[in-house]
């Protein structure tokens, strides 16, 4: 293991704290440019959508990891970026304009939310941001001279610079790596600078933070406007994947699945929002696995174990009925939520520590080490 | 003049529905600080017991009413057991996750068991109406209406008038000082999630006649009981039901008077302007700590 002595402040806030980082996150970068040329087609649309839930987690993790506003109305940002293309693409705006003005629209957006958010605590923010979402989604499906209305809008293919860039190309993958890795780098050096530093004290206490001088109103509009461009572009791309958006993609589920992004992934690092976002778009394909390889799996073991082959079949027949139900999608979200908030509130990049500290300190590791502590608030109402 | 009669008793009646849904939501808010944003799925699975026991098993109304109350109670206090308990004292947002979670598992659940399809049960209110002059009144509206207002006395006498309800009123202000005191807080927060799962399961069955019970119905209508525990100021019983009514009767209006589409957000307008205006809600306490 490596010992790290921090000697002055500029080693607190190094990007790479030592050279291990730049080996192991470039041989990463390698592994994901050699990517489209190995995987399957599917795959890499797999991959695509993982950039861009993963650029969406970063967004939601500014917001909510790093200035502790919760917010579940991040799918009308991304609603709003992706008609904002959609819709600019119609007059043959080139690609770099209407991305930009994506961003900067929906930033502007965002700060408006921010404003009225600067009242509302906690619960109380959830809520406005659910309804806010709600208003998007609406005004979406009832503008019918800019969206369509609910028969959605047709998304052309993407041309940048005069070159097509079709949505299942490398070409459109690397486009989403980029936006990605600019995102992620943007943000770890937004967190370095004296912003960052501020949103993560207004999350460790307003109070405290207000004490140290910190214009806590300015901030959190900050938060929301940056939180909310970002997933602006990340609608732009989403918008181009998808080729066809309506406003009925947009809704309350989506914006749970990003909360659930950055949930399991871990609330306190970058790093798992790029995790939990491959978490939620594997969980698809693995239920696709589940629902055709499962029943001969299970069919083989049963029958391996002894059992006869009339048995073997019937087990086979009713894991394949069980795995083919409708519902079972949304109850395993569920459950993993549940399971997640209970055991593992670090999310995985949290177990990752967990297991990377363990072989670093071996035999004197601690359990203990990452116990959350309770903190039996008094009531919020007299807050 | 008879339309807008009309339009208003539709809107109180459904604005109770809304109203005792968040009456559950307050009342796990009152006791232990925390939202169960699975309020709804709870009314949901009350209204499919209820369904499964009268219209499948064919018992008598009031017999299956009280069984899925009974199971539900049972239910909520599980649901505490295994889903609450364990992260109670931890930050809000984990809780707030947790029950999205649970709402999420109870969903899919009740569309694996009961399937897809809209639920319908009979009750002994729903063939007559009341007609007084012009105006037509539907019993099964009129039965909302009366069981709201019931339950409503009911509950603000429990919390107001006896021990159990001050304990919980006590252990909201102050888990463990309340727990110092020699309140047992485990076993109050157990019954509150038990009495606001029979509330739930009370909506869930006033509802089946006016709305179908089908398995998405706690999500849609749950999402419009924040809209009433917000606009009464979470915490308030009466602030609950008043919330509840005045965004039935909102959303009933806008949908008679106002061009489509204005029905669906309606609600949520109100409940940003009253977010912004008095974030406090129309009942709520103002209370500032001192310093």
């Amino acid at each position: 293991m490596r010992f790290l002595f921090k000697t002055d402040y500029e080693d607190d806030i190094r990007l790479f704290p030592h050279s291990g980082y730049v080996v192991s996150y470039g041989l990463l970068i390698a592994v994901l440019l050699i990517a489209p040329y190995v995987l399957s087609s599917y795959l890499m649309s797999q991959l695509v959508f993982v950039c861009i839930y993963a650029t969406v987690g970063v967004a939601l993790l500014i917001l909510t990891g790093f200035t502790g506003q919760a917010s579940l109305g991040h799918a009308a940002f991304l609603a709003i970026g992706a008609y904002t293309a959609a819709y600019l693409q119609k007059y043959n705006v080139p690609f770099p304009v209407y991305f930009l003005a994506a961003g900067l629209l929906t930033g502007l957006i965002g700060a408006l939310v921010g404003f009225p958010a600067l009242r509302l605590q906690g619960i109380y923010l959830v809520i406005a941001t659910i309804s806010f979402a709600f208003i998007v989604e609406e005004i979406l499906a009832r503008w019918e001279s800019v969206t369509n209305g609910n028969e959605g809008m047709r998304i052309k293919t993407l041309s940048l610079l005069g070159v097509a860039v079709p949505r299942d190309s490398p070409a459109f993958y690397f486009l989403c790596l980029a936006v990605l890795i600019l995102t992620i780098v943007g943000t770890l050096n937004l967190l370095r600078s004296p912003t960052g530093r501020a949103f993560v004290a207004i999350r460790d206490s307003e109070t405290a933070a207000r004490s140290m001088g910190v214009n806590v109103a300015l901030y959190k509009v900050k938060s929301f406007a940056i939180s909310a461009a970002i997933t602006g572009f990340a609608g732009v791309l989403f918008a181009h994947k998808l080729s066809f958006i309506s406003p009925e993609m947009f809704t309350l589920q989506l914006s749970i699945e990003f909360i659930i992004v950055i949930l399991i992934g871990g609330t306190f690092s970058l790093h798992g929002a790029v995790l939990g976002a491959i978490f939620i778009v594997m969980i698809d394909p693995f239920l696709t696995y589940l629902k055709d390889d499962m029943p001969g799996l299970i069919a083989g073991v049963a029958a391996t174990f002894g059992a006869g082959t009339d048995s073997a079949a019937n087990v086979q027949s009713k894991v394949a009925a069980f795995a083919s139900l409708n519902g079972l999608k949304g109850a395993i979200y569920g459950i993993i939520i549940v399971l997640f908030v209970l055991f593992e509130p670090l999310g995985l990049y949290g177990r990752w520590l967990k297991i990377k500290l363990f072989f670093q300190l071996f035999p004197l590791y601690k359990r203990a080490t990452f116990k959350r502590q309770k903190i039996y608030v008094k009531s919020e109402r007299n807050r | 003049m008879l339309d807008f009669v009309q339009q208003l008793v539709s809107g109180v009646a459904l604005g109770c529905v809304y109203g005792l849904i968040a009456l559950g939501f307050v009342l796990v808010y009152k006791a232990t600080e925390v939202v169960n944003f699975a309020q709804g799925d709870l009314m949901m699975l009350g209204g499919f017991f209820a369904f499964t026991f009268i219209g499948m098993m064919g018992l008598n109304y009031w017999v299956g009413f009280a069984g899925a109350v009974a199971v539900m109670a049972l239910f909520g206090m599980l649901a505490e057991r295994i889903v609450v308990r364990p992260i109670l004292g931890y930050p809000q947002f984990s809780i707030i996750m947790a029950t999205i979670g649970l709402g999420y598992f109870l969903r899919s659940i009740a569309g694996m068991i009961w399937g897809t399809d809209d639920f319908k049960i009979e009750t002994p209110f729903s063939q007559g109406v009341l007609r007084i002059g012009a105006l037509v009144l539907a019993y099964d509206k009129l039965s909302v209406i009366a069981a709201t207002v019931i339950l409503c006395v009911l509950l603000y006498l429990f919390f107001n008038k006896t021990s159990l309800g001050t304990a919980m009123r006590a252990s909201s202000e102050n888990m463990l000082a309340a727990y110092y005191m020699g309140i047992p807080v485990k076993r109050v927060v157990s019954i509150v999630w038990a009495i606001s799962a029979a509330v739930a399961t009370c909506a869930g069955v006033l509802l089946a006649p006016i709305t179908f019970i089908h398995s998405n119905v706690g999500l849609v209508l749950g999402l419009k009981a924040f809209p009433a525990a917000v606009l009464g100021g979470f915490g308030s019983i009466p602030g609950a039901v008043v919330g509840g009514v005045l965004i039935g009767v909102i959303e009933s209006m806008a949908g008679f008077y106002l061009p489509e589409g204005w029905k669906d957000v309606a609600p949520y307008i109100v409940l940003l302007a009253v977010l912004l205006l008095k974030p406090e809600g129309l009942f709520g306490l103002h209370v500032r700590k001192k310093v």
